[in-house]
């Protein structure tokens, strides 16, 4: 009985968001589409510098070359297959909003409730992408269908020719979705410390920006800086998922990818926890 | 204003005077709160090497951007220099007021603007001045004079640095400024008809993205279309690649296609900024006070 009761309020919670993101639909729709305008200029200069490649190896063809390991096709597939992790691992607003929360003092509805923050809010973003998905599924299935050619000539590990890469694929996107959600989480939380976290957040979203693999694949970073991004947990959001669909990792290296990833994920959960615990001793809500 | 000292017209305002003022005040603002300026000085700074992180990494896998396009490593960065140059400007002097002034409409502000004896877009557009994005165009320099300095001193096919270069690159970054300037002003004029314009930045910082590359690198079936909108509709294109390639690219600036470049881009800044004296001016006449 409690367990239908408490299936019932997940239930309204996520209706009540989605319905909420799709108010403004066509707005979302157009601006989802725009999304993928920063990605058509990283195309155009990848294009230009394997001209130029091609212009200094005197070969006659660009599809014969590649660098680091990536062919112009898969150079544009890679940027593609970014913005599709990106849409599971990022969490617009949720740092700044946890830390504007325990500023405001609106925690304290989370301490008389019978409701858990973090898993209350974990509901919250899973509706928000779901409603997300229900969108903006139109404009990436219309760009993926445009850019159909880039998936072609993919290795035989590839997820268009292995079914397991595929089903490897899509558990490195809900896995990225999580491990998003609780490192943000936890960065969130030390606003219970700090009150103001925008500092920490904006070199959060530099090293992200650069080191989860938005802006290249991260297996071109020469050493030291690939053994850093191979210990660091930002890989997860962007690079790992569209290298696993690409069949850049695969066999024991993708198993091993994935332990490390969930491994990730208990640490975060582990450390959110046990700081909105530490937290909470030390809050002190006034007023009402 | 006392009107001895101006006795043609003793109503004028003194625009340099009130400019000073409100930089003078923005940085005692900034100075009030000093950690948090130094940590966005930092931040901004920051982003940039990470951005010449990668380009450096690009050019251990190529010699240059483009086929034959004489954009090496060290012309790039001049590029690179250049938008750093023309965007800290930006972000200085116009991005701050721009984010203001829909505020300003939301709130009925805009009256106060508008009552005060002395030009509304001057005033709106200046009021505030974000001194730490100014570090970028410190760094910009730096990396500007460093880049001259290797393509200057290089054993083979060193560049000369005419005069004429010299003269004209200042030139025409200032007209990167104006055509970039007269973006975000459209831009935020819109917010009078929308009331709100969240996307527009977005939208703002999507067009400028184009302008972050040598023109070359827009070519084939999609490119030159894109390039001749960015060039001709949107100039933003113009905004960079004219005073870098004056500046970096073994470009005569005395060649009839340097000429042609450059009276384009003087033509296009006069224009843009025509048209977005006519936009904003047009977008006021819309406006209703939000708060009385």
């Amino acid at each position: 009985m409690t367990a239908l009761i408490r299936v019932k309020t997940w239930w309204t919670i996520l209706r009540i968001c989605l319905e909420e993101r799709l108010v403004y639909r066509g707005d979302f729709a157009l601006g989802t589409l725009m999304r993928f305008l920063p990605i058509v200029t990283q195309i155009f200069l990848w294009f230009a510098i394997f001209e130029a490649v091609k212009d200094a190896r005197n070969a006659d063809d660009i599809s014969s070359i590649s660098l680091s390991g990536y062919r112009y096709t898969e150079f544009v597939a890679y940027y593609l297959l970014t913005m599709l992790s990106r849409a599971f691992s990022s969490m617009p607003g949720l740092a700044s909003g946890i830390a504007r929360q325990i500023r405001d003092g609106e925690v304290k509805k989370y301490l008389i409730q019978p409701v858990d923050m973090l898993g209350f809010m974990l509901l919250g973003r899973i509706a928000h992408k779901v409603a997300y998905y229900s969108v903006a599924m139109g404009p990436f299935a219309l760009v993926f269908f445009l850019c159909r050619n880039m998936f072609s000539g993919l290795p035989a590990e590839a997820a268009t020719h292995s079914l397991t890469t595929l089903l490897a694929f899509l558990t490195s996107l809900v896995l990225g979705f999580v491990l998003g959600y609780f490192l943000e989480a936890t960065i969130g939380l030390i606003g219970f410390w700090w009150l103001e976290v925008t500092s920490i957040l904006f070199i959060y979203m530099l090293f992200s920006f650069f080191l989860s693999g938005h802006m290249f694949p991260l297996d071109m970073l020469p050493q030291p800086w690939s053994t850093l991004v191979d210990l660091l947990p930002l890989k997860y959001l962007a690079y790992f998922p569209s290298a696993v669909f690409l069949g850049k990792v695969s066999g024991a290296e993708l198993v091993w990818g994935l332990t490390v990833e969930v491994l990730w994920i208990v640490f975060f959960v582990a450390l959110s926890r046990w700081l909105y615990y530490r937290g909470i001793k030390r809050y002190s809500g006034f007023g009402g | 204003m006392s009107p001895t000292s101006h006795p043609a017209n003793p109503e004028r305002p003194q625009y340099l005077r009130v400019f000073l003022t409100f930089a003078r005040n923005s940085l005692v603002r900034d100075m009030t709160f000093r950690v948090n300026f130094l940590i966005e000085s930092v931040a901004a700074l920051s982003w940039m090497i990470a951005n010449l992180g990668f380009y450096l990494l690009i050019f251990t896998f190529t010699d240059s951007i483009g086929e034959r396009t004489g954009w090496g490593q060290y012309e790039f960065f001049v590029f690179l220099a250049t938008t750093m140059l023309v965007n800290s400007v930006v972000q200085a002097f116009f991005m701050p007021n721009a984010q203001e002034f829909s505020e300003l409409i939301r709130t009925g502000g805009l009256d106060f603007a508008l009552l005060k004896p002395i030009d509304t877009q001057f005033l709106i557009s200046l009021q505030r001045v974000n001194w730490s994005s100014l570090i970028n165009f410190v760094a910009g320099a730096i990396l500007l004079a460093f880049s001259v300095y290797q393509l200057v001193t290089r054993a083979d096919n060193p560049l000369h640095l005419t005069p004429a270069a010299i003269i004209l690159y200042p030139l025409f970054v200032a007209c990167g400024i104006a055509i970039l300037y007269s973006l975000m002003v459209s831009l935020a004029a819109t917010s009078i008809w929308l009331g709100r314009n969240q996307s527009l930045y977005d939208f703002w910082f999507y067009i400028t993205n184009f302008s972050r590359y040598p023109m070359e690198i827009y070519n084939g079936t999609f490119g030159l279309p894109l390039r001749w909108f960015f060039t001709f509709i949107v100039p933003v294109l113009i905004v960079v690649n004219v005073p870098a390639r004056v500046l970096a690219q073994p470009l005569r600036p005395d060649t009839s296609l340097g000429i042609a470049m450059g009276l384009f881009g003087i033509g296009a800044t006069m224009f843009c900024l025509a048209a977005s004296r006519f936009v904003f001016r047009r977008s006021l006449l819309s406006y209703r006070s939000a708060s009385s």
